[in-house]
């Protein structure tokens, strides 16, 4: 099963609504609590990413037996460290970003620690892509 | 102990949620940071915070909190009072501060 949604840059009132969708969709077919935890934490951050520096961006989440696997691709500023960008506490995101809370440094270590696969590309002026997987058997 | 025993003890105001308060509370969490919420708090923890928007809602429905408690009298904007109510999670309210809530939130769940 595949679900896409499209996300708009800044657009903070709707961040968090694919998130919401995809844990409903895994809630109906029985995937275990633990799981879906883990997809709701690394998608969230995720989509919060692509609304707080990116101009639009597609999620596309495949829904497999044995596995949840998502992508997430960006048109926007990119990121020219991504080794910088994984350590926790490093944020490039704005004030107003930051007075609600969000743009804590924490957002791509979340994900990490959430996910069983993880892999980040970009290209600086052009856009991200992130490619992560959840494994259902291993973890039940 | 339930979030409507809760309230009961602390004297809390009850913004939204008023018929879904029977839910166990399992800890709290106290923090501004919204990601660290999300990477941290469990599942029917009490979330006590000064954010008022739209996404603290949204996340504490994502995480399955037992309810939200605001601190210093802050209100919730519009849109987190709809996102709650869409999604039943209790918003409560104090005119305390931060430490003060938690301490008090700590020692009723440890009286239990």
């Amino acid at each position: 099963m595949r679900l896409n949604f499209n996300i708009e840059g800044g657009d903070f009132t709707k961040a968090g609504s694919a998130s919401s969708q995809v844990k409903k969709t895994l809630k109906q077919i029985n995937v275990s609590p633990t799981i879906i935890k883990r997809v709701v934490v690394a998608l969230y951050e995720a989509e919060v990413n692509i609304v707080a520096h990116a101009f639009r961006g597609n999620i596309s989440v495949d829904i497999e037996p044995e596995q949840v696997h998502v992508q997430l691709t960006d048109e926007g500023p990119g990121i020219p460290d991504i080794d910088r960008a994984m350590q926790k506490g490093f944020s490039t995101a704005s004030p107003k970003v930051r007075e609600m809370g969000f743009g804590a440094g924490m957002g791509l270590s979340n994900i990490r620690d959430n996910v069983d696969t993880f892999k980040i590309t970009s290209e600086v002026n052009k856009g991200t892509t992130l490619d992560m997987t959840v494994l259902i058997s291993d973890n039940q | 102990m339930t979030v409507r025993e809760l309230v009961q003890n602390l004297n809390f105001r009850v913004f939204c949620g008023e018929a879904n308060m029977e839910k166990e509370i399992s800890g709290g969490y106290t923090s501004d940071l919204l990601s660290d919420v999300m990477g941290h708090a469990e599942a029917g923890n009490v979330w006590i915070t000064l954010q008022t928007h739209k996404n603290v809602a949204a996340i504490a429905s994502l995480k399955d909190l037992a309810a939200i408690i605001l601190v210093k009298d802050f209100m919730p904007d519009d849109d987190m009072l709809a996102k709650a109510q869409e999604d039943d999670i209790p918003v409560l309210g104090t005119g305390e501060q931060t430490f003060d809530v938690s301490g008090k939130v700590f020692n009723s769940l440890r009286v239990i």
